[in-house]
């Protein structure tokens, strides 16, 4: 789960990391009433779930205070890589004398929390490891013992060569892991991490994102959650117990368990096909449960045909035949489907299906290969209507 | 032979009160698994599918000799079940349970760092040597006794790509599970596959997120001596999407397909492009 900037930075300061003045307005006028108190000029930064807002112009400088609604205005409800944005930060201008990175993450490698520094901070770190990963520096941290004031201290010294420097750093970094543990975070980033004028360092963006398998133990996350940021139909997919991602291609697919949905989709592609959409019904099978899966991928008007691509182990072949069903009776389903499914209970679920209009596939390739045909001949067959309409 | 379990695994079923726990240990029992009992704490003294229930795994191991556990409790106590074997000196433990948080499993194996016991999972189906032993959840009907080991981070395309093994069957089936960070990788069970004489060939399921797969294929490289196969899921796969599992993201552009099928390549690994070609490619390679 992501939060936005304004929000990282308010568990920055509670946790003591430096952070600029500034304040969050959902409006313009709220902006210009804010800015005042801030004192001019200010940056005005898109919150936005997303990132590369810099470079789609979602962060201005204003310089007088008459500009301010203006500014804000353009930015509130502009669209970032297809995200609205709805609020807008507006912070207090700094005097920056130079911009590092840190971050934490766990390294899946050494299954343990890396800490990561640069100097090259205020560009995409992604960007930075792949052209130059000797910029980037690294120190494993002990689990037990957590990040040690030494291993801190000698990145910043790596950064800024300089002892009271470092030992700041050192801080921050030490307030970010504890941060990462307490938060149960997945990433945690200060890019930049700003020197001032001043001589002292200040968290100028903050970026975290939350692990989500935490949430048993997070009810505060509920609150925070901005769901704007994700597709409804993933959302309502969710709840229901499945777990859709939205594709560009007219193929649907119903399958149980993640690799087997991708490999599903993969096939697809292999086969001339486009995916439109990942769709894993989980380990636990219940008929309603289909019906859901269903209505999620015939709202989308691209499908031209849908796959059902059940390995029952857990999964028993009878529910998703009967929710197949289920779901032919509840809605008008308008595209051919092919379903292919074996393992538990798949004699009862082929006797459940028979004399009905869903094409049956043994394997999964042959499966695949029904469906993208069908999916082709119903795109031609709806063109040549319209021709044929002329 | 076989790896990781066989006929004398003696397990237990941590959970074996709840719904999961009590319908898998009947069907691992009933595959011929050498089940032994159960822990749930605070319901010791019952019986769940003919099997005694002890409070704590200590107790269970005092009082049958188990030297492996399979987890079905919720996530959120999922990590103490897997401590507590851990400080038992267990063998084996497999946690089938999904959703525990990340960081906590960074800490469950460092605890395990230098004592006995071998994590598998979080997240995944288990383990399964067909005709010895069961410890997981997978449908027993899919797996034969043979010759092909298969490693996967996969659940349901694990038991397609075992039925693909068509007449050589499968000396072991490993899911290691599809979580960012786990027990067991690749390179623990291809180190095992390579030493069990029983296993003439192996199959390595992949999918997107993460190295595991490149660290695979250079151990491949560099020390396997016998023929190996890949499939790697996720070809299109958008990034920055969760595709299911915790594990299956491409992040900051790595952990593609792409790459860990070039890398598979590189270390002379049959890649597969379709669960269909296992059979034909294992009969050219064996």
């Amino acid at each position: 789960m992501k939060i936005h900037e304004y929000q990282a930075k308010e568990i920055f300061a509670a946790f003591g990391i430096p952070v600029p003045r500034e304040r969050v307005a959902t409006n313009p006028a709220e902006a210009a009433m804010l800015a005042p108190e801030l004192g001019m000029p200010v940056v005005i930064k898109a919150q936005v779930l997303v990132g590369g807002r810099g470079k789609a112009g979602g962060v201005k400088k204003v310089v007088s205070a008459d500009q301010v609604e203006a500014v804000a205005s353009s930015i509130i409800g502009m669209d970032i890589k297809g995200l609205r944005v709805n609020k807008v930060l507006v912070s207090e201008c700094v005097d920056i004398k130079g911009e590092a990175y840190v971050g934490i993450i766990i390294d899946r490698a050494t299954r343990a929390p890396v800490l990561m520094a640069s100097a090259a901070g205020g560009v995409e770190i992604e960007e930075v490891a792949k052209a130059t990963p000797e910029k980037i520096l690294k120190v494993g941290i002990d689990p037990a013992a957590g990040l040690l004031s030494f291993q801190a201290r000698n990145i910043g010294m790596a950064l800024y060569g300089d002892a009271k420097l470092a030992r700041e750093f050192a801080g921050i970094a030490q307030k970010l892991y504890r941060i990462f543990v307490q938060k149960d975070c997945s990433l945690i980033e200060i890019n930049p991490l700003v020197k001032l004028g001043s001589g002292s360092l200040l968290a100028l963006d903050a970026k975290i994102n939350f692990d989500d398998n935490a949430d048993f133990r997070h009810k505060e996350w509920e609150e925070i959650r901005d769901l704007s940021a994700e597709e409804p139909t993933e959302v309502e997919a969710k709840a229901a117990g499945l777990t859709y991602i939205k594709l560009a291609g007219n193929v649907g697919c119903v399958v149980n368990g993640a690799g087997l949905a991708m490999a599903t989709m993969d096939l697809i592609k292999r086969y001339g096909g486009e995916p439109a959409n990942f769709l894993d019904v989980g380990g636990s099978s219940s008929p309603e449960k289909m019906v859901t899966a269903m209505r999620i991928i015939l709202s989308d008007p691209n499908v031209k045909a849908i796959l059902i691509n059940i390995f029952g182990g857990i999964t028993r072949c009878d529910d998703i035949a009967t929710g197949l069903l289920a779901a032919q009776k509840q809605a008008d389903i308008r595209v051919p489907l092919v379903a292919r499914l074996t393992g538990t209970n798949a004699d009862k679920a082929r006797e459940i299906l028979k004399g009905s209009v869903v094409t049956s596939a043994d394997s999964m390739s042959d499966a695949v290969k029904r469906a993208v045909a069908l999916a082709r001949s119903n795109v031609e067959g709806r063109m040549s209507n319209v021709g044929g309409a002329k | 032979m076989s790896i990781l379990v066989d006929k004398n695994t003696r397990v237990i079923v941590q959970g074996i009160t709840g719904r999961d726990g009590a319908f898998h240990a009947k069907a691992m029992k009933e595959y011929g698994t050498n089940v032994v009992g159960g822990v749930t704490p605070g319901k010791g003294g019952q019986m769940v599918a003919g099997l005694p229930v002890f409070d704590s795994v200590e107790e269970a191991v005092k009082k049958t000799g188990a030297n492996a556990s399979i987890i079905f409790v919720p996530a959120s106590f999922a990590t103490d079940a897997m401590y507590e074997c851990i400080a038992s000196d267990l063998d084996l433990v497999v946690c089938i349970s999904e959703g525990v948080p990340t960081m906590d499993m960074v800490k469950v194996l460092d605890y395990a760092r230098g004592r006995k016991t071998r994590v598998l999972g979080p997240n995944c189906p288990g383990v399964i040597s067909p005709g010895k032993a069961k410890v997981g959840i997978m449908p027993a009907a899919s797996f034969k006794p043979g010759c092909v080991g298969v490693v996967s981070r996969s659940g349901t395309l694990t038991y397609e790509v075992a039925s693909q093994t068509g007449e050589f069957g499968q000396s072991t089936v490993v899911g290691i599970g599809g979580d960012p960070v786990i027990g067991t990788n690749f390179i623990d069970c291809l180190e095992r596959f390579n030493a069990d004489p029983e296993t003439k060939a192996i199959v390595v399921v992949g999918e997107i997120g993460g190295t595991d797969e490149e660290r695979a294929a250079e151990w491949v490289k560099a020390n396997c001596r016998k023929p190996v196969l890949g499939f790697i899921a996720g070809q299109t796969a958008p990034p920055g999407k969760r595709m299911g599992h915790a594990g299956a993201i491409i992040s900051g552009g790595s952990g593609t397909a792409p790459e860990k099928t070039k890398a598979f390549e590189a270390a002379g690994i049959t890649v597969v492009h379709e669960p269909d070609e296992i059979g034909p490619k294992l009969k050219s390679r064996l």
